[in-house]
């Protein structure tokens, strides 16, 4: 049940928060020259961006957000910007990678591939209704161990593959202040499958998924007032996973985590001066995941947008009284479709 | 930065080791394994003399010990199957057990180094597990990693760990299709990773390489009916792995797997396996959606309790399939029985056993 993914399927896609993309676009050259690029430049960045030459690459800036999405709320500043890209590719599958992040090392010295190690996450079935303890059994060396139901082996479409970061962790700002040293190097040689039913915080900052299937439940929900460029300041990924997570569990596809690793740099600052907003975010994860891991999508949402439609209103009714940032998100969602299907996102 | 050291918890770890050749294995494990008292449950043949290495703490149980034991309750054990380990279980007195096959030998991790797999799965079990949402750095309270951005931080307390599953390098477990599809494969990866098993998801339990906390949960870790007289076998451990997994859900206990690895030696013949696998293969396409579907009362409360509800579920639900399932059923029932007797007297089955009975 392997699928053949070609070059001409991909779209990569770059949020552009600072205006050098030079050395981030030479550093992933290799990987990356095969495809096409689209760039998201930060609405809220004003100086021109620095691109290194011979890519196929598109930018979109704040005039063509606006010319899409003048009338709507959704805020598509900061890391929110990629969203927009999501919106625009006509590709089949999208893989998006932070700024500050640059290919990985093995144990060995190698410099790893993540764009063709997610398209293989893609590519190959997910098997998310029973865990394997040989962790992918499509991978080569491995297989379905012993116990594993045979009538579960063909596995399902794997709709979003995400990777991990060496170096830098995607920690949040209390972790990272706790911590400020910390730095990941363990490289843990696994891509597994997230069981159906099971939650987890997908971060954006190294992610591939399957547009077509999937892309309308990747939404821009989130968006806290003063939030800043810094990961720990956001949690529109996490939003945007869970609400992921639950559609494609819905639908019947897989979600993927492990390999591909990148190298993330981050920006050295430390995250003191957020502490104060960290007590929002933390009650906002403790109300939202509850209802995430019950939340019911009717058997009459086929396709990730219905499946969102439907959402939006769960989360109005269930959440929207419990904080503003939900009302928000249920808005942005119900526009997130509208936009989908207005700009003929769908289309190949 | 000090790393914490592992406590021994020798005089609180038992390890039980089912075997019908010989013991020659724990050579190489010596250096992890004297301190530890051993329970070894000899299968198959009682008047055969099982050579146990010099040095090791250890009581050895044959079948004439266990019929002497558990006396008519003895059915549930299984013969000529190393599913006839969780007798182990049942005459510990220990809080944890560990259990490994007697074809296991230590591992060396990518440094070189050999692998100390008890240890490993000590460290598992005292430190919290995290079913309740899945962390994408594997397990957080690992030196060197932590909860990532998104995760909740009501649930970064965890919940106790009930079961560490660890893993094999060279022959991998895998049932006799597989093996006989390729039967060159040697797993080579290693996966530096503990993690635990999402709650409401289950997965093959392997025994190889295995070790709980039986305060937790020793009921339910029965090893089923296999092997002599039974219509199926290799499916001993996987039946003890889907019962634990339900009911480590219901109690809110935790699952890990993954590291330690130790070096599975020795293949079984593949058309052997076969014939035994050949009738699970078929119903665990039966069994997986009844455990998958199965819901504990709320007042089932205890390990035991919950495991007898399930014997009554297996017998319902299960037991159209093949009559196998109602007299697995009613071994369930006899095996907390039994349970129960051995582990509430206080004497427990401790017996001399002759010059089995080795002393360090």
């Amino acid at each position: 049940m392997s699928v053949q993914i070609e070059d001409s399927e991909v779209d990569i896609v770059i949020a552009a928060l600072h205006p050098n993309l030079t050395p981030f676009l030479e550093a992933w050259r290799p990987f990356f020259s095969r495809f096409h690029i689209i760039v998201v430049k930060d609405p809220e960045l004003d100086s021109d961006l620095q691109i290194a030459p011979g890519f196929d690459l598109k930018i979109y800036t704040k005039s063509d957000i606006e010319a899409v999405a003048k009338s709507s709320s959704i805020n598509f500043s900061g890391h929110s910007c990629r969203y927009f890209g999501y919106l625009v590719s006509r590709k089949k599958y999208v893989i998006s990678i932070d700024q500050d992040s640059l290919p990985a090392k093995d144990p060995s010295g190698l410099v790893t591939d993540a764009v063709a190690q997610h398209i293989t996450n893609l590519a190959t079935p997910a098997t998310p209704f029973f865990f394997n303890t040989l962790y992918d059994p499509f991978r080569s060396g491995a297989d379905f161990v012993r116990g594993y139901p045979f009538s579960m082996r063909c596995g399902v479409p794997c709709v979003l593959s995400c990777g991990l970061w060496l170096n830098v962790a995607d920690y949040d700002a209390l972790t990272q202040s706790v911590k400020p040293n910390e730095r990941n190097t363990r490289y843990v040689d696994a891509v597994m499958t997230v069981p159906v039913g099971a939650m987890m915080p997908a971060s954006g900052i190294n992610i591939a998924f399957d547009r077509l299937a999937l892309g309308p439940a990747l939404l821009p929900g989130v968006h806290f007032t003063g939030e800043g460029k810094r990961r720990w300041e956001t949690l529109e990924d996490i939003w945007s996973g869970l609400c992921a997570k639950v559609v494609s569990d819905h639908l019947g596809f897989g979600v993927k985590t492990g390999l591909p690793y990148v190298h993330r740099e981050g920006d050295g600052t430390k995250p003191h001066g957020s502490l104060n907003k960290e007590s929002e975010k933390v009650k906002l994860l403790d109300d939202a995941l509850p209802f995430f891991q019950s939340v019911k999508i009717s058997r009459n949402a086929t396709s990730a947008v219905d499946c969102v439609a439907e959402l939006s209103g769960m989360v109005r009714e269930k959440l929207g009284a419990v904080s503003p940032v939900f009302a928000s998100a249920a808005n942005a969602m119900d526009e997130w479709v509208n936009l989908w299907k207005s700009v003929g996102a769908q289309a190949e | 930065m000090s790393v914490p050291i592992t406590p021994a918890l020798k005089d609180e770890l038992d390890i039980v080791i089912p075997t019908i050749r010989n013991l020659d294995f724990l050579e190489m494990w010596r250096p992890f394994f004297q301190q530890y008292h051993l329970i070894i449950v000899q299968d198959g043949d009682p008047t055969k003399t099982i050579n146990v290495p010099e040095g090791f703490d250890y009581e050895l149980y044959n079948r004439n010990d266990i019929n002497r034991i558990l006396g008519p309750k003895a059915s549930c054990i299984s013969f000529k199957d190393s599913a006839c380990r969780c007798f182990g279980y049942m005459v510990s007195k220990k809080k944890y057990i560990y259990t490994i096959d007697d074809d296991c030998f230590v591992a060396k991790d990518p440094t070189g180094k050999d692998i100390n797999a008890l240890e490993q799965h000590i460290k598992n079990l005292l430190c919290p597990s995290t079913p309740n949402f899945f962390n994408t750095l594997y397990d957080p309270y690992r030196e060197g990693a932590d909860f990532v951005r998104g995760y909740p931080f009501s649930m970064r307390e965890g919940i106790k760990t009930a079961v560490s599953h660890g893993l094999w390098l060279n022959i991998p477990d895998y049932d006799a299709p597989t093996q006989m599809v390729k039967p060159r494969e040697r797993n080579s990866r290693y996966v530096d990773a503990v993690m635990t098993i999402p709650k409401g998801t289950l997965f093959p339990m392997c025994g190889m390489n295995l070790a709980f906390d039986r305060e937790l949960i020793g009921p339910a870790m029965y090893f089923g009916l296999m092997g002599d007289g039974q219509p199926i076998g290799r499916y001993d451990d996987m039946w003890a792995g889907w019962c634990v997994k339900v009911i480590c859900d219901h109690l809110g206990l935790g699952v890990k797997t993954g590291l330690p690895y130790i070096w599975h030696s020795k293949a079984s013949n593949p058309f052997v396996n076969l014939r035994k696998e050949y009738k699970g293969i078929f119903w665990q396409e039966e069994i997986i959606p009844f455990f998958q579907a199965v819901v504990l009362p709320k007042d089932c409360t205890t390990v035991q309790k919950c495991y007898l509800y399930l014997s009554e579920q297996v017998k319902e639900k299960l037991g159209p399939i093949d009559p196998y399932f109602t007299k697995l059923a009613d071994a369930m029932v006899t095996w907390i029985d039994a349970w129960d007797q051995i582990n509430s007297t206080g004497t427990g089955a401790k017996l001399p056993n002759g010059a089995a009975n080795g002393k360090a």
